[in-house]
């Protein structure tokens, strides 16, 4: 019984992880197919990230989502943190309940019913006072900070809850203003909160196409986009160097945070 | 301990000025009133503790004067300004928290020079400060390391130096010692006592532990229900309780209920149902007969005998129903004619016990009409 649990644990994890991981492996195996076709293998070849080089399509729209993640990012754990502050922190102000309502609603809101009245939101916008001029980059940030900033809010609540909040009355008494402890104090002490928030919103704004599909316009394709329509035409093995190279720089981060916060942990002990 | 005490305490002295003013402050949550009405002056240099059970307000009253909760009614004044309207920042009193609030990601010597930096306070005369307080509260050491490096004493001797380290009027103390073990707790109430002393800062504490206030306090209030029911010092708590309530919240305690019969000067004469009795009282005021009132006795100031003894202003007989043996004292409850049960507390002087008591024996006890509080209230 005891000497048969190991095999069954390990098959199961076994499962479990082939279940997460066979999909990408493969697509990392068939970036460096010689093959134009993405299912045949026709040996070992880096053409495919040579030619990636060329690809400045390609290129251009992992840019501009990185730059459309980045400060979707920032913006969503700015304001996702004010709300959050405020719906834990401010006591029963008026308006608190209808507050958590919106906050929250973006989570449970279907992407395209988001997508498209922010798309009616700039066109009507720009009718009346003339901003936003078309869409783009800025439409795509703008739409992705609503939704992102939720998922922020929800994050630093959960983790404000479970701060004592004599911490920060102990501030006030110590002579520091509102504004500082929040700073000095508050913000430190959920400083992983906001890290989770921000990594989080940037994955959301990486990977969403629904959205970005409504509000952006000439000149401004996210990398989803990109793929998605090439898709229809075909998959190149192009996008499978893409997404390993993805894959490789997301691995690179978390082994350094992983390898970071040891060390923290390691010296707090 | 205490140097040599003035002929007048502060709060006798008529031509005293009160640090702390409390006038009818009354504080709200919703419907349930935390603090009522309440009312109370503490002087300078008192160690004062605010007692009761938890959810009487006493944390209510101390977060008002912090300035973490605005009254709904009446003020607060420290040293004679009116602060009821001024942020926690802005009053010249800190706070020592229940859960102590270090700030977990700054040093020790950082978070006692968090007030200092505040007051931007110039950065040698800060380090001067923290050094002297880490050596007041034997610290010394250990300012580089974090809250969670060390154990439950230390960090409560680091709460207390980030609190004092502003020199500040008046010092609030939430149960300052509810998370240390006992033995760690009697010996610092000793150790916070002293250094009150020493700085002659004000202390005001809540706690829920009648010993800790009894033994700390200058003058403590008994709290219920949002409201003071007695303010004094603790032997005038513990001798002349003036209601029911205060004489059943501290210490043990012997209640018959009954009317007064009769009032010979001022010895009031009670019959008692419950004791079967007439009891014999002193008074603090003329009583009408009729009225009726409670006799309280404790249980120390009862005498107990094997064999009927000489005569007494209150003596009752009864059978011992339960026996305990507490090493320094044994406790005796005795069930009398009129049903009460009579709690009776006798010293173990001798290595065997004077009375040869035994469940089921009979047995008699007696106290004197001055050891006994008549109450109304």
């Amino acid at each position: 019984m005891s000497a048969r649990r190991p095999t069954l644990v390990f098959s199961l994890m076994a499962f479990g992880y082939a279940f997460l991981y066979v999909p990408i492996v493969s697509l990392i195996v068939y970036s460096f197919n010689e093959s134009r076709l993405v299912t045949v293998w026709a040996g070992f070849s880096t053409k495919w990230y040579a030619s990636l080089m060329h690809n400045d399509q390609l290129l251009g729209a992992a840019w501009v989502s990185l730059r459309i993640a980045v400060m979707n990012a920032t913006l969503a754990t700015i304001l996702g943190t004010l709300a959050g502050t405020a719906l834990v922190r401010f006591g029963r102000f008026r308006g608190r309940q209808a507050l958590a309502l919106m906050v929250g609603a973006p989570l449970v809101m279907p992407d395209v019913i988001l997508g498209l009245a922010s798309l009616l939101l700039f066109v009507a916008m720009e009718q009346l006072v003339g901003w936003p001029a078309g869409r783009g980059m800025t439409t795509i940030t703008i739409a992705h900070v609503t939704f992102s900033m939720a998922y922020v809010a929800v994050i630093v609540q959960s983790r404000l809850v479970r701060l004592d909040p004599s911490l920060e009355e102990a501030a006030l008494d110590l002579g520091a203003r509102p504004w500082k402890v929040f700073f000095v104090i508050t913000i430190p002490l959920i400083a992983p909160a906001l890290a989770a928030g921000w990594l989080l919103a940037f994955t959301l704004s990486l990977d969403d196409l629904v959205i970005a599909s409504f509000t952006s316009g000439p000149g401004a394709s996210t990398l989803p986009m990109v793929v998605y329509s090439s898709v229809r035409l075909g998959v190149s093995p192009e996008i499978n160097a893409l997404a390993s190279i993805l894959v490789g720089l997301v691995t690179i981060g978390i082994v350094i945070a992983g390898v970071v916060m040891q060390r923290r942990a390691a010296r707090a002990m | 301990m205490a140097g040599p005490r003035p002929e007048l305490e502060a709060w006798q002295d008529p031509s005293a000025a009160p640090l702390v003013e409390i006038r009818n402050v009354t504080k709200t949550f919703g419907e349930h009133y935390a603090v009522d009405d309440v009312s109370l002056s503490i002087y300078p240099g008192e160690f004062f503790s605010l007692l009761g059970a938890s959810g009487c307000g006493k944390t209510t009253l101390l977060r008002v004067l912090a300035g973490f909760e605005k009254p709904d009614k009446g003020s607060v004044l420290i040293g004679g300004h009116d602060v009821t309207g001024l942020p926690p920042y802005s009053r010249p009193v800190n706070m020592m928290f229940q859960s102590y609030a270090l700030f977990p990601h700054l040093s020790v010597a950082d978070n006692i020079a968090f007030g200092l930096r505040q007051d931007r306070v110039p950065r040698a005369e800060i380090n001067d400060r923290v050094a002297d307080m880490l050596r007041l509260v034997k610290l010394e050491g250990y300012g580089g390391r974090k809250p969670d490096q060390l154990s439950g004493g230390q960090r409560q001797r680091v709460a207390l130096a980030r609190a004092l380290v502003k020199q500040p009027q008046l010092l609030l103390l939430d149960e300052p010692l509810g998370a240390l073990d006992r033995k760690l707790r009697e010996h610092t109430q000793f150790e916070l006592v002293n250094l009150q002393q020493r700085l002659g800062i004000t202390f005001i504490m809540v706690t829920h532990d009648q010993e800790e206030a009894m033994t700390m306090s200058t003058r403590m209030a008994v709290m219920n229900e949002g409201r003071i029911r007695q303010v004094g010092t603790p032997s005038e708590i513990y001798e002349h309780p003036n209601n029911r309530f205060v004489a059943g919240f501290i210490g043990a305690v012997n209640q018959f209920e009954g009317r007064v019969v009769d009032q010979q000067g001022d010895t009031l004469t009670v019959h008692s149902d419950d004791a079967g009795a007439e009891l014999r009282v002193r008074a603090q005021h003329d009583v009408i007969p009729g009225t009726p009132l409670a006799v309280v006795v404790r249980p120390e100031k009862v005498r107990i005998f094997a064999e009927p003894p000489p005569p007494c202003d209150n003596g009752l007989t009864g059978t011992v129903e339960e026996i305990a043996y507490l090493g320094d004292v044994s406790i005796y409850h005795l069930r009398i004619a009129g049903g009460a049960l009579v709690e009776a507390q006798l010293t173990n002087r001798a290595r065997r016990g004077a009375a040869p008591l035994s469940w089921g024996d009979q047995a008699w006890v007696c106290w004197n009409a001055d050891d006994a509080v008549a109450l109304l209230e």
